[in-house]
């Protein structure tokens, strides 16, 4: 009988690892001068290092390795005072070397963790994520798998492949079991990943592009019965490649584990690929053992010895860590415990603080990016920030600030902006949207709209302020919207001697 | 007791996508058995605190600046592989032996 995901935590403990692989946003590659450009032309960023070719010798990218200390230190890691580079041996060809310079017994980083929270039914708890290891190493080609008619490996007729990221400086963060989740695995997972992004893009030492694979990461899963106290054999789940996904492949591994165990079947230790549509996984290949590898030194590379000097140098640059970064934007900015996590969620918090930096009400900032902004995104499928630049929203709200646009009018000129017909400026003088603030031409409106209706108008002189509506709409009516409504209602009230 | 088996041989080579014969798997498992056993020699005198070698120059933090250089053309980068397609290395099935 296959168990939900309920039935299947009542019985089974699952215990997690997490491998994360970044991408660094270095200009050049890990051991040689080769562009690191994202989305470049077939095979136009290599070189005789990162082709392997005969007598090339490859230079450790200095950059790569401060931003690796950077990482590690960030994560509350020792960093190693020796450590050393090795070759991955292996015959595939995603590297054109036939091993991928790693490192193995002597990462640069180690035992470090990371505190995680997570909202639950029960309240906010916290997670302490060990951290095992942090090492450098060098991003894989891609290959593209001609013939068949899946697209797939199995079965492919001839792969095809570009080295232009053969080479790209990558850190693994290696977590160390973490076990004790229990029913909250999912989403622990979902945190850890979502904070490890968050330090990262706060070092600014990758773009943390989930759905680019500049960020990308490795689920092991396995069960056990609970209360037996023994780890159970783990799966491997490559590449899921977002928040969601995470989550999702850990709910998909459990239920799965648990349906194979329930009918007394082993779990293999195997590499499983995240299938995106269905949320399930599919078996990838069989995991070669760890001495497969036979890793053995690096030998044309020499050690790395970061002394204590350069350390201290380097964490001196760390920034404020995000939690406390939040902590200090929440208070600067009064907001309220949901709104603060629904601009987190929304991962918009970078978004609207680089707003208000560009002198924005925080407020403001929040309500339109997390409102008008992020329904339109919505609908278009978006990221908000694709639609609009900070620079322009900065501006919209200080047009309203200054009393040149109202909400309404400050709409429209949002979607002109969206719509690509320039700055907000260029579409407020294009669409003629101005408010009408000129007293002159609003009494003349006012004038006429008492004239048409010179009854309501006396109600209002006798003291009946509510009837004064239907004349304000007459004005705004007048004025096409581009008129500040609460200025005319002050206008037409004195007036009318009220 | 030999320090490596004709077995273990066989196994690296079949890793390393080497083909070799009984007679040569025969002969080498006797070699590399002699060579294993000198090592293991070494090791009895080296104290724990002297690091393995793997680079005869005793220097270390041996770096360069994140500059980017001129890669070659794709022309350039390409000319030496046996095939290739659409600007990209052209190679056989993956994992065909599965």
């Amino acid at each position: 009988m296959s168990l939900n995901y309920d039935q299947a935590i009542e019985k089974y403990e699952p215990t997690l690892g997490l491998e994360v692989h970044v991408e660094l946003n270095t200009k050049s590659k890990m051991f040689c001068g080769c562009a690191t450009e994202f989305g470049a032309k077939p095979n136009t960023q290599t070189c005789p290092v990162c082709l392997g070719l005969p007598g090339a010798l490859p230079v450790v990218n200095k950059k790569a390795i401060e931003s690796t200390i950077l990482i590690g230190l960030a994560l509350n890691c020792s960093i190693a005072p020796y450590s050393r580079f090795a070759r991955k041996n292996y015959f595939y060809p995603d590297m054109p070397k036939n091993f991928q310079t790693s490192q193995y017994d002597e990462p640069i980083c180690t035992n470090g963790y990371l505190d995680v929270e997570i909202e639950t039914d029960e309240g906010s708890k916290s997670f302490k994520i060990e951290i095992e290891r942090v090492h450098m190493e060098e991003d894989t080609g891609k290959s593209l798998h001609v013939g068949g008619n899946t697209g797939r490996i199995h079965g492919a007729d001839y792969s095809l492949l570009d080295y232009n990221r053969a080479g790209i400086p990558l850190v693994e963060i290696v977590t160390k079991i973490i076990p004790k989740t229990g029913k909250y695995a999912p989403q622990v997972a979902r945190a850890y990943v979502a904070a490890l992004r968050d330090i990262l893009r706060g070092l600014q030492v990758s773009d943390v592009k989930m759905e680019q694979g500049s960020l990308r990461c490795d689920v092991n899963l396995s069960l056990s019965r609970v209360g037996s106290g023994k780890l159970g054999t783990r799966s491997e789940t490559k590449n899921v490649n977002s928040l969601r996904s995470v989550e999702r492949a850990v709910t998909g591994e459990i239920i799965r584990q648990s349906d194979r165990l329930e009918q007394g079947e082993r779990i293999i230790q195997e590499t499983r690929h995240f299938l995106e549509e269905s949320g399930q996984t599919r078996p990838g290949r069989s995991k070669e053992q760890a001495e497969d590898y036979r890793y053995f030194p690096e030998p044309d590379l020499v050690p790395v010895v970061p002394d204590s000097k350069w350390i201290e140098e380097l964490k001196k640059t760390l920034p404020e860590k995000p939690a406390d970064r939040r902590k200090r934007l929440q208070s600067a900015w009064s907001v309220p415990d949901k709104e603060m996590a629904a601009m987190v969620n929304a991962e918009l918090l970078d978004t609207v603080e680089q707003t208000v930096l560009l002198g924005a009400d925080a407020t403001k900032a929040r309500s339109w990016w997390l409102g008008e902004i992020s329904r339109i995104a919505n609908d278009r499928n978006v990221f908000p920030t694709d639609l609009i630049s900070v620079k322009d929203v900065a501006e919209i709200i200080a047009l309203i600030a200054k009393g040149e646009l109202t909400d309404k009018l400050a709409r429209q000129v949002l979607e002109g902006v969206i719509s690509g017909e320039g700055s907000p400026v260029d579409v407020i003088t294009k669409r003629g949207l101005k408010v009408v603030s000129d007293d002159s031409q609003l009494m003349k409106a006012i004038e006429d709209a008492i004239a048409a209706s010179p009854d309501t108008a006396e109600r209002v002189r006798g003291g009946n302020i509510p009837a004064a509506g239907a004349l304000i709409g007459a004005v705004m009516k007048a004025t096409g919207g581009q008129a500040d409504a609460a200025k005319v209602r002050e206008l037409l009230l004195k007036h009318l001697g009220q | 007791m030999s320090a490596i088996s004709r077995d273990e041989v066989a196994n690296l080579a079949r890793l390393a996508r080497i083909a070799m014969s009984d007679a040569e798997l025969d002969h080498l498992a006797g070699e590399m058995d002699v060579i294993l056993g000198a090592v293991a020699r070494v090791q009895e005198v080296a104290s724990k605190d002297v690091l393995a070698t793997s680079h005869p120059l005793d220097v270390s933090n041996v770096v360069r600046e994140d500059l980017v250089v001129a890669s070659l053309s794709p022309t350039e980068a390409l000319s030496g592989a046996p095939a290739s397609e659409d600007q990209r290395f052209k190679v056989p099935q993956i994992l065909g032996e599965e």
